[in-house]
């Protein structure tokens, strides 16, 4: 068992400074993650050099998979930090943010352009009020168990930090949004604006951006069919394009 | 009147719920929260949720969830809101699922419902095990819906510091940190609501997120608010033992027939598939034939502490029992519960579908919470239109959701938490707008220096928090106050450690003025909000530690051996209901009792005329100030409770 651990760190003071890379060494601690590490070196913030640093920034909630909001960039491979167990990693382990979003300092970035998709592709129910009306449609068992699987989409970012599309100088919405808008186009009632819905991704940045690497389906920590998702919504865009064609 | 608008601090569900009815009424509501609100902490609640719908004619009505609830409590619990919250139950699932949460299905295409802890019906609606993050998302989608129309705006990253007060001591807004500039300004609201969830960092490593400090109701506190039964801590029978954190194994997975186990032999070493089924201990189901492995959540973590400390039963002689699933199969598993044994696999490697997992207690829930108020009508139920529901004693400043205390009592029941979040927020919303309507001078209309003046006392608090320079770390210090907590404020409490305790408490209250403010930037610095977090789960403490020693007595999650009432194993409830009515006509039959239930009984009544009442808490000279409410017990006659 080794006596330590190192991580080789990216650090960025503020969202217009310059990266750099920063070593921590810490003692080695059994059934370690990479956030009970970044906390170790909170509570005692000296880098390998000896010297005392300001303690390394990130973000995170739940610490169990389902926020998303310590995703980062491990060695090399987009994941929650919090799922990321030090004793399966390699070493040094290497931690960087996600590149495909602005940097607000260290690891931690800003997803408000994943956010702004879910708005583009109105990700919700249209409801006529919050009283009592009763209960919703019944459904059948196989409509709940594909509803629920996209419906885990926790806005992570793993999808689009792995797609080569997806960049800072386009506005590709990005299979997370893409999938929701197939989540929402099979509800029973937020599909009276699926066609509003296929419009948004029949625009600039919508799903003909799509350049089907199929990153995102492996990138995905909850292994949510997102290519199938992406076809999916390919074929009901194209299905209205050919209705538009010949109602023209 | 000129524009006005309400403040909710926190985009949990009970934060979120508000906000949409809120806007649906038309209100502009500005929602304050430390993360984008789609990563609150309601995303871990994982069983489901409660409404006695009866889709398994089972015979389940709403008046029976409100007697497991009032009776899971421990009596503690206010009953008029716990009558309306599950008379409302059934109304908030059907809300959930035609706003698309993708709740389980029956065959037929119903909503499908299983058993959780406390009752004995099917009563729990759930989304795979993932429950609470499903019913986030869908609040979490509605309100984006009403930010497109303008009608809610979002702060994210910033954190709520204190209540802005007129000179009247009425809340006309709040002060707020922008997490990122370091900014500090105020935000004018006609209202205020602190949906801000549960204090489990009190503790270090819980179930709770990272977001859960209670530092904006401790704030409220200090600020002169009442806290409620701060020392009702529910500590969860089963969680995944972590160094970050301890996460929680639902109690659904025994709603689904998992079941709680340890070798007979003390310090068995062999793996536990090897362990013959004669020579496991299935010790609830043994101790409590009729509720089994779903007794409620402080007698189950009680009898975990019992069976491992006391008779030294535990897995290889730790605080662990076995969880068991491996009696169904894969496709059942994986279908009902597959998130969480995801993450159990996930953490431990181990696969729960093969191998029994090993689970421990953990901190997951504060009973406790911010005072808040409401308004009964005659039947016992709930005047929604009243501006006193849900408000702290403060005027103008509101609590929902874990935040706050009525609901649960001594003991929250499994799968309530999501109802009375949901519940509170769309229940309070239109008492909240009548009172805001009505207020006397309108926040826009509060003279300016009110508002320069408050942010001025909290820019002056962090400029001295920057210049902190003393040899503490402070992410140190609040980990040695932690162990200190879990130590000795935990399942089983003992007055000398309480006692303890408090004076360890006060230790660290010096020492954080000895902390060093190990990051000086001006840009996304999380250090000082840390320190001042730290400040507030030190007041927090005092008053949980404080009220758990004054309360010389056992109820719910809240156990002191030492005042244990010792229920004989053969008494009936019942025949404590008999007693009463003969007490009240002022002639009891002694000799139709057992000598030793009459006994029991006498006891009993002593202690709910001392005990059966709210712990208040008010800050004075620096520290809780303990004193006791009596809580409203007019329709359901408090009687001892029993599982077995």
């Amino acid at each position: 068992m080794p006596d330590t651990v190192t991580f080789k760190i990216k650090r960025q003071d503020s969202e217009s400074s310059s990266s750099y890379w920063e070593t921590f060494t810490i003692p080695y601690v059994p059934n370690s993650n990479v956030i009970s590490c970044l906390m170790d070196i909170q509570a005692n913030p000296i880098n390998a050099k000896g010297e005392e640093v300001t303690p390394v920034v990130w973000e995170s909630n739940c610490l169990e998979e389902v926020c998303g909001a310590c995703t980062m960039v491990i060695n090399g491979k987009v994941h929650q930090s919090c799922s990321a167990l030090v004793d399966q990693l390699e070493k040094p382990i290497k931690l960087e943010p996600m590149s495909k979003f602005p940097v607000v300092r260290d690891l931690a970035v800003d997803r408000t352009r994943m956010f702004s998709a879910l708005k583009k592709v109105q990700a919700w129910v249209n409801a006529d009020g919050y009283h009592d009306l009763g209960p919703g449609d019944r459904l059948p068992q196989k409509h709940q168990e594909t509803a629920y699987k996209l419906s885990e989409c926790m806005t992570c970012g793993c999808c689009v930090e792995a797609c080569p599309q997806y960049s800072s100088s386009n506005n590709f919405l990005g299979a997370a949004a893409i999938s929701q808008s197939r989540l929402f186009n099979m509800h029973p009632t937020a599909k009276n604006m699926a066609s509003e819905r296929l419009d948004t991704l029949m625009q600039e940045g919508g799903i003909a951006d799509c350049g089907n690497a199929q990153n995102c389906v492996e990138a995905c920590p909850k292994s949510i069919p997102l290519t199938e998702s992406i076809a999916e919504m390919g074929r009901q865009v194209s299905d209205k394009l050919w209705h538009n064609i010949f109602k023209a | 009147m000129s524009k006005q608008r309400v403040i909710v601090i926190g985009g949990g569900l009970a934060g979120l719920a508000a906000t949409m009815k809120m806007a649906e009424l038309g209100m502009s509501v500005l929602v304050v929260s430390f993360l984008p609100v789609k990563r609150s902490h309601s995303v871990c609640a994982q069983g489901g949720i409660n409404g006695a719908v009866n889709i398994k004619g089972e015979g389940d009505s709403p008046d029976i969830h409100f007697y497991d609830t009032v009776k899971g409590g421990d009596f503690l619990a206010h009953q008029p809101l716990c009558k309306d919250m599950c008379h409302h139950a059934p109304y908030v699932i059907n809300l959930m699922d035609r706003l698309g949460v993708t709740f389980n299905r029956t065959p037929e295409g119903n909503l499908d419902f299983r058993r959780f802890g406390g009752t004995l019906y099917h009563r729990t609606a759930f989304a795979g095990a993932t429950t609470g993050q499903q019913l986030l998302y869908a609040l979490d989608e509605q309100v984006r819906h009403y930010e497109v129309q303008g009608l809610v705006e979002k702060m994210e990253a910033h954190e709520y510091l204190g209540a802005v007060l007129n000179d009247d001591g009425r809340c006309v807004g709040a002060v707020i940190h922008n997490l990122r500039s370091g900014e500090i300004k105020a935000e004018k609201g006609d209202a205020v609501i602190l949906a801000t969830g549960g204090p489990g960092l009190v503790y270090g490593r819980s179930t709770n997120s990272m977001v859960c400090t209670g530092t904006a109701v401790t704030s409220a506190y200090l600020q002169g608010a009442k806290y409620g039964n701060g020392e009702f801590i529910q500590i969860h029978p089963s969680a995944i033992p972590g160094r970050d954190k301890l996460r929680l194994m639902s109690e659904s997975a025994r709603g689904e027939g998992g079941r709680v186990w340890v070798p007979k032999k003390a310090g068995d070493t062999r793996k536990p598939k090897e362990i013959p089924e004669a020579e496991r201990f299935y010790f609830l189901e043994e101790r409590y034939p009729l509720f089994g492995n779903l007794v409620p959540r402080d007698v189950g973590a009680r009898e975990i502490y019992d069976i491992c400390v006391n008779d030294k039963l535990g897995v290889n002689g730790e605080m662990k029992v076995y969880l068991d699933l491996t009696h169904h199969t894969r496709e059942f598993l994986d279908h009902r519960l597959g998130g969480i044994l995801e993450i159990y696999e996930k953490f431990t490697g181990v696969d729960p579908r093969e191998e029994p997992m090993e689970i421990f207690p953990a901190v997951h829930y504060s009973m406790g919470g911010i005072w808040t108020d409401y308004t009964r009508t005659d039947e016992g139920l709930i005047d929604h239109q009243s501006p006193q529901n849900q408000m702290t004693s403060i005027t103008g400043l509101y609590a929902a959701g874990e935040a706050d205390y009525q609901y649960h009592g001594g003991n929250r029941l499994g799968a309530n938490s999501l109802l009375s979040c949901i519940y509170t927020g769309l229940m309070m919303s239109p008492g909240v707008l009548n009172y805001v309507k009505n207020v006397t001078q309108a926040a826009e209309d509060v003279p300016e220096t009110v508002y320069t003046a408050s942010v001025k006392k909290w820019q002056e608090s962090y400029t001295n928090i920057n210049s902190m320079n003393g040899n503490e770390n402070p992410y140190a210090l609040h980990r040695e106050m932690a162990e200190e907590m879990i130590s000795n404020v935990l399942i089983v409490r003992e007055n000398e450690k309480l006692k303890s305790t408090l004076d360890k408490i006060n230790e660290f209250e010096s020492r954080w003025k000895n902390v060093k403010c190990v990051d000086t930037t001006d840009w996304s610095n999380p250090v000082p909000s840390f320190i001042n977090q730290l400040w507030n789960m030190i007041q927090l403490s005092k008053i949980i530690t404080k009220g758990a020693l004054l309360r010389d007595e056992f109820r719910g999650s809240h156990y002191k051996p030492e005042f244990d009432l010792n229920q004989p194993s053969d008494f009936r409830p019942e025949t404590y209901l008999e007693f009463e009515k003969q007490k009240e006509t002022g002639n009891i039959q002694e000799d139709a009792f057992a000598p030793e239930h009459l006994a029991y009984m006498e006891r009993f009544s002593e202690n709910n005329i001392k005990w059966l009442k709210t712990t208040i808490a008010t800050y004075q000279n620096g520290g809780p100030d303990i004193s006791y409410e009596a809580v409203d017990t007019s329709l359901i006659a408090p009687r001892p409770r029993k599982y077995d």
